[in-house]
């Protein structure tokens, strides 16, 4: 069982819940359970989006989209049935937070996904989990099926007439690149993934031809929470135009890892060493990838900045997932920036060349560095392989592969200058093999 | 009755595919996860659980295979029973994931992809599981396994082959 973790600074908005038996229907409603959907129910499309639009509150997914915004760009009328799809894919290397969701208030995703589906006019919502979170599932299917028992979902809801909602809960089968939203409605109607191409976009024609809202876990559990508390009260807990709390997962060389919420906009430096007990072992810290893995990585000295989505952006990087990833001195970048391609590489989907071949050509190019047979032209090849995947792949995937790599070469280049040289790591974590011993070569 | 004479599942899962081709729009959505429940069952996906999941959802067995090749979790050979599933990605390397990894291929005796030869064991690296704050992680099939160290691996297996003993 992930271990709960909890600190004086965070403000628990979403994670309220958490620890207090809220996956069984009766707790969840005495905790101000299905309330935000009642209320919804009586207020109506329009004061559900203009609450959601006060909220600030943007996408959890990684894009940091407004989700209010959103909402707003579905047509209101539509012949095609109009669909709210729930992304718990979760998959981007140093996210775990919508597991803890999942875990400990599947009801609030439901109420969320509900309340969506009221705010554009869905009757049918989809949440879809990672193949691996099986556990997960069944407790979400467990959840819905209360629900559907309670007469909270199903026909006429709360006794109100013609006020449906159904969903239909899914499992994917190993994938990141399904997380990607068109790549994930392709997955949902039994296809490959592979995404689409946009224009038109989801909200306007989305699963199965439909206008569809597809929104991360953990946004749309922070929406009954939002209708109840207001969305300008939610909106005051974080930053200008970043409103609320967010769950930030800090993992790696902390003394305390894991998921805590905290306002949008708490210190960066804070966070790693207040609320996650400063690193490991009293070592030194050398660098932060802040946002899970596709965000260019940050020096120990650029720390002092706040957890929002317009710092980062300013720091040169993003907030992403909200995945903090922390290094301490020990850690060779040489083999941090090859763990990292080696997981793009593996799951590009192929469909587009800048990303199938550059992440190819990277992370053979890095792993001879790695082994030691790199050479003078290397660092300079493998920044231009990946200056040219930027902005020119078919989905997002491709940035999100060079993004990193290019951090770590900008941010660490005399490393790996050193380690042309002839420097090498203390304890190599990834084993350098003869060529030949495929049975240890691991699974890449 | 299942909706398919001579299935080659048990009579639960054939009875849940009967349903599940009916909750959806369309029914091709019920395929990846049709896939992977038919392995859980059947230990992979065989020849002829390709050919009775396309009759079920009236597509071509290639429109099939070509699904099914995309998905990782998805394979068309046997495994061992208990498919262990070590993640070595960036949160877990950093608290020992490829050294967990190595434990086990040496504990196992086994590589990567590779199966004891009693069929109890398989291994596997993988990809980020969603643990990353508990680091390193493992997944035996389902189970989540939190914070391990190479000893509390070697209790985590024990488990599993104390199973097999009873
Ligand atoms: C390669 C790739 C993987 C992604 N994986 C996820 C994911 O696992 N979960 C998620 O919510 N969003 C993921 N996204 C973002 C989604 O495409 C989408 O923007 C998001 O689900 C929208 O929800 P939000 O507005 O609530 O953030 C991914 C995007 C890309 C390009
Ligand atoms: S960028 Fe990568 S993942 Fe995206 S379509 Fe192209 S090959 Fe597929
Ligand atoms: S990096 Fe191992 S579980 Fe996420």
């Amino acid at each position: 069982m992930p271990t709960l973790v909890s600190h004086p600074d965070e403000v628990k908005v979403l994670s309220k819940r958490f620890g207090l038996g809220a996956t069984n229907i009766d707790r969840y409603v005495e905790l101000d359970g299905y309330k935000a959907t009642q209320q919804a129910i009586e207020q109506g499309p329009e004061w559900i989006i203009n609450t959601m639009k006060a909220s600030g509150l943007r996408g959890r997914g990684g894009a940091g989209f407004p989700t209010g915004m959103k909402w707003s760009f579905v047509p209101k009328v539509s012949e095609k049935p109009k669909y709210v799809l729930i992304n718990g894919d979760e998959s981007e290397p140093g996210t775990c937070k919508d597991h803890l969701i999942f875990l400990n208030d599947p009801h609030a995703i439901i109420e969320g996904a509900m309340i969506a589906g009221l705010a554009i006019g869905a009757k049918t919502g989809f949440i879809y989990l990672r193949g691996e979170y099986r556990y997960l599932l069944n407790i979400m299917e467990k959840a819905v099926a209360d629900a559907y028992a309670k007469g909270f979902l199903g026909k006429n809801i709360f006794g109100h007439e013609g006020v449906d909602f159904d969903i239909i809960t899914q499992t994917g089968a190993g994938a990141y690149e399904v997380g990607e939203e068109s790549a994930l409605m392709e997955s949902l109607e039994g296809k490959r993934g592979v995404p689409r191409i946009r224009p038109p976009f989801p909200a306007v024609v989305g699963l199965y031809g439909g206008p569809t809202v597809i929104n991360n876990a953990e946004t749309i559990a922070n929406v009954p929470h939002i209708l109840l508390m207001g969305g300008e009260a939610y909106a005051k807990l974080g930053t200008e135009r970043n409103g609320g709390t967010r769950l930030f997962g800090i993992s790696g060389h902390v003394e305390r890892p894991g998921v805590y919420e905290l306002p949008m906009g708490y210190s960066l430096r804070k966070a790693i060493y207040d609320v996650a007990g400063g690193i490991r072992g009293g070592k030194q810290l050398k660098a932060v990838v802040p946002g899970g893995s596709s965000c260019p990585v940050l020096r120990a000295d650029e720390i002092d900045v706040g957890l929002d989505f317009d710092q980062l952006a300013k720091a040169g990087t993003m907030l992403g997932s909200g995945g903090i990833v922390v290094l301490d001195e020990t850690v060779s970048i040489v083999e941090f920036a090859l763990r990292t391609i080696r997981f793009y590489q593996h799951e590009s989907c192929g469909w587009c060349i800048p990303c199938r071949e550059g992440t190819d050509w990277i992370k053979k190019t890095l792993t001879r560095f790695h082994a030691g047979g790199g050479n003078k032209k290397d660092i300079d090849n493998i920044q231009y392989i990946a200056e040219n995947m930027l902005g020119r792949t078919f989905c997002p995937l491709g940035d999100a592969a060079a993004m990193p790599i290019l951090g770590f070469i900008k941010k660490f280049r005399p490393e790996f200058e050193e380690y042309l040289a002839g420097a090498r790591v203390a304890n190599p974590l990834i084993q350098i093999q003869p060529v030949g011993e495929h049975e240890l070569a691991g699974a890449h | 009755m299942s909706a398919i004479a001579n299935t080659i599942f048990s009579p639960e899962l054939a009875a849940r595919f009967d349903k599940l081709v009916t909750i959806y729009p369309l029914k091709r959505s019920a395929l990846v996860p049709m896939l992977l429940y038919a392995q859980d069952e059947v230990g992979y996906v065989s020849d002829a659980v390709v050919a009775e999941i396309a009759q079920r959802l009236d597509l071509l067995e290639l429109d099939v295979r070509n699904v099914l090749s995309y998905y990782s979790m998805l394979r068309t050979k046997p495994a061992g029973k208990y498919n262990v599933q070590v993640c070595t990605n960036i949160s877990c390397m950093l608290r020992g994931g490829f050294e967990l990894l190595d434990h086990c291929k040496h504990t196992l005796g086994i590589g990567h992809k590779e199966t004891t030869e009693d069929g109890l064991f398989s291994l596997e690296e993988v990809e980020c599981i969603g643990a990353c704050c508990w680091a390193p992680a493992a997944q035996v099939n389902y189970d989540f396994h939190d914070e391990l160290t190479p000893a509390k691996m070697d209790a985590v297996l024990d488990t599993y082959r104390a199973r097999e003993k009873k």
